[in-house]
């Protein structure tokens, strides 16, 4: 199960490692015997995984106190992730929260926290990994199908990820001459403690399915994927709803 | 509210209507493990098939598993399961060092087998009338890798199943025969013995790949009916054309080969299957099975998968540990209205006779009268049950 030299090692940064999704994510690296720098702010709770997925195989795991939303450490911390592990062939932003959208149409506060969390943390975050990436290097950050098109229910988040999927859009052209990957992960319904409180169907996924379909798209290189697929097809068809009619809809 | 693992149980003790469950899915962490030395801790949550995928690398296995890797540890200690191996191993709460147990009332007992005193013998094989287990510690076994060596004979009746049984406890560590229900007379009791070992495989062997069938839709019928039944019992019991075949097999087939097919239970059709499953203490085993095997032959169901394996005299801890020394015998009937009901009142009275007891983790049909015969100690757990806890098996059987 060892791997022999540096070069074959996979060294995967994962950044709101205690997500779900993230967890998932970490446990497929793992039992490919990865090393793993995880990124988070209940330092516990990160010390807990990191024993989990020693044990399930990953080839070091080191842990790093991170709250995305304190913009001015990003720089320092992510110097210090790179310290420990010598640079990474992928890297994962995962962290966000799902907000209340009344408490954000009555207070503008806390509709600009949530786009601080679920938007400007993950560019400002993504702005520096994409300089020390190096050629074959990966970039994945969990956007949502969210992002492709504001709903009433839902727009501060929407409006969020629509930064980061238009963000990272234009930082995969500018990438690819420097042969490093972006990756734009859109998850639909995902069962995660950050969707505890609503009510589930048939349209929802699990954090180990969708963590699959990141790791193949990783693996693939590819610049988009919807975690399940299906979303592709539904959001095309959102996305086509002309505006005027899309107003008329409860979304 | 009752705990619930994975739900692979077959009846209705892991539910219980018009209350809650309580998931262990989410609690699947991996606490320690020791390389050197094989013990393991973890959440009950985690599933045997991860214990193995992680554990396996490093030259360890489940000291038992039943017939499905998709239990998950807390599930595996609440009905004490068993495997092919249980004449040299016991039942799976034999290798349990000790656990957490959660009561309703938000206390956190840890118990161990050295100290754990009833309240651990109630757990084991509990079925989660105890509490909400939260974390194991058990001992895995060493394997010198995925491979087994494992040896299919043929036999021709139920004398022979117990000779060759008999033979194989002593020379084997896993065994367990398939058996054909619909033979008469001479015939009766059928099969092919399989017996195995771990071992390490000749170089070149190449691991199968995950080949996953699944069973996509639910047929408005069941495909298995008297009709099915008979042909493939007979090509079934014929297929192997030399007496006596060994090979090499790799441990997904050998012990899963059911967990290949997802949702396998949907060719049973809506109304799905029932299972049935009984041990008979060694002095009235031959005769009562043999009886059991003529009920079931007289009433034209049969079962698509009859196992047949004699359980060896490792004590099991659990007061309602089902494993004993004995005979266990294993069988599935499709779910087609009062038949197999009627039936299974019939094999009841052979078993009770018999001072055997049927499977709770199995069973959909026990009643309280059987229950009683076959737990005839159940009374000990009284003390340690959870005041909120119940079951649809529990309630079933008249606790409630």
């Amino acid at each position: 199960m060892e791997k022999s030299g540096d070069d074959l090692m996979e060294r995967v940064l994962l950044i709101g490692a205690t997500s779900a999704i993230a967890n998932a994510v970490a446990r497929l690296y793992a039992q490919r015997g990865a090393r793993l720098v995880l990124c988070g702010r209940d330092l516990p709770k990160l010390a807990e995984m990191a024993r989990d997925l020693a044990i399930r195989g990953a080839n070091n795991v080191d842990i790093l106190e991170l709250d995305a939303t304190k913009l001015d450490l990003h720089e320092i911390l992510l110097e210090q992730a790179w310290k420990l592990s010598g640079g990474f062939e992928t890297v994962l932003i995962c962290h966000g929260s799902l907000p209340d959208q009344d408490a954000c149409l009555r207070s503008t506060q806390v509709a600009l926290g949530e786009f601080l969390t679920n938007g400007t943390s993950v560019i400002s975050l993504s702005n520096i990994v994409a300089r020390k990436l190096t050629s074959n290097g990966t970039l994945a950050v969990i956007s949502s199908v969210a992002g492709d098109r504001g709903r009433a229910s839902n727009f501060l988040y929407g409006s969020a990820k629509a930064a980061v999927t238009a963000y990272l859009s234009g930082l995969g052209q500018e990438l690819r001459a420097s042969n490093i990957n972006v990756l734009t992960i859109k998850p639909g319904f995902v069962d995660t403690p950050m969707t505890r409180h609503l009510k589930k169907g048939i349209l929802w996924a699990q954090p180990e399915a969708v963590a699959k379909l990141i790791v193949s798209a990783i693996d693939r290189r590819k610049p988009v994927i919807y975690a399940p697929r299906f979303w592709w097809g539904v959001m095309t068809i959102i996305k086509a709803i002309p505006e005027g009619v899309f107003r008329r809809i409860k979304l | 509210m009752l705990p619930r693992g994975n739900g692979r149980s077959y009846g209705d003790s892991c539910l219980v209507p018009g209350g809650t469950l309580l998931r262990s899915q989410k609690l699947d962490k991996f606490l320690d493990f020791d390389p050197s030395t094989g013990l393991l801790r973890c959440q009950a949550g985690v599933l045997l098939d991860d214990v193995i995928r992680t554990t396996l690398p490093y030259g360890w296995f489940v000291p038992v598993t039943p017939g499905t890797r998709f239990v998950s540890v807390g599930g595996a200690i609440a009905n004490d399961v068993h495997g092919k191996n249980h004449h040299v191993a016991g039942s799976f709460g034999n290798h349990v060092k000790s656990l957490e147990l959660l009561r309703s009332d938000g206390n956190r007992l840890a118990l161990d087998e050295e100290q754990g005193g009833g309240i651990f013998s109630a757990t084991i094989g509990g079925l989660g009338l105890t509490g909400f287990i939260t974390e194991a510690t058990m001992q895995l076994k060493r394997v010198p890798g995925p491979w087994l060596y494992s040896e299919s004979i043929r036999f021709e009746n139920l004398d022979q199943f117990f000779l060759l049984s008999n033979e194989s406890a002593i020379t084997h560590e896993y065994s367990v025969a398939w058996i054909d229900c619909l033979a008469k007379g001479k015939q009766l009791g059928r099969g092919h013995f399989i017996r195995a070992d771990h071992a390490p495989a000749p170089p070149g062997y190449p691991a199968p790949r995950a080949r996953k069938k699944v069973v996509p839709f639910t047929p408005p019928f069941s495909m298995i009916n008297g009709a099915t039944l008979r042909p493939f019992n007979w090509l079934y019991y014929h297929r192997q054309l030399r007496k006596r075949k060994g090979s090499f097999i790799h441990f997904l087939p050998y012990f899963y080969p059911l967990d290949a097919i997802r949702n396998w239970n949907r060719i049973y059709g809506a109304n799905g299957f029932l299972q049935y499953q009984c041990v008979l203490p060694p002095s009235s085993a031959r005769d009562g099975i043999a009886e059991i095997l003529r009920q079931i032959s007289a009433s034209g169901r049969g079962s698509f998968l009859a196992v047949l394996k004699e359980f060896g005299d490792v004590p099991s801890r659990g007061v309602l540990s089902f494993p004993r020394k004995g005979t266990t015998l294993a069988l599935d009937f499709a779910n087609s209205g009062e038949g197999p009901f009627k039936l299974f009142k019939r094999i009841d009275q052979v078993v009770a006779e018999a001072g055997g007891a049927i499977y709770p983790a199995k069973d959909a049909a026990m009643s309280r009268m059987m229950f009683e015969r076959g737990f005839p100690n159940w009374e000990r757990i009284v003390p340690f049950l959870d005041p909120r806890m119940e079951s649809g098996f529990w309630r079933r059987v008249g606790m409630t």
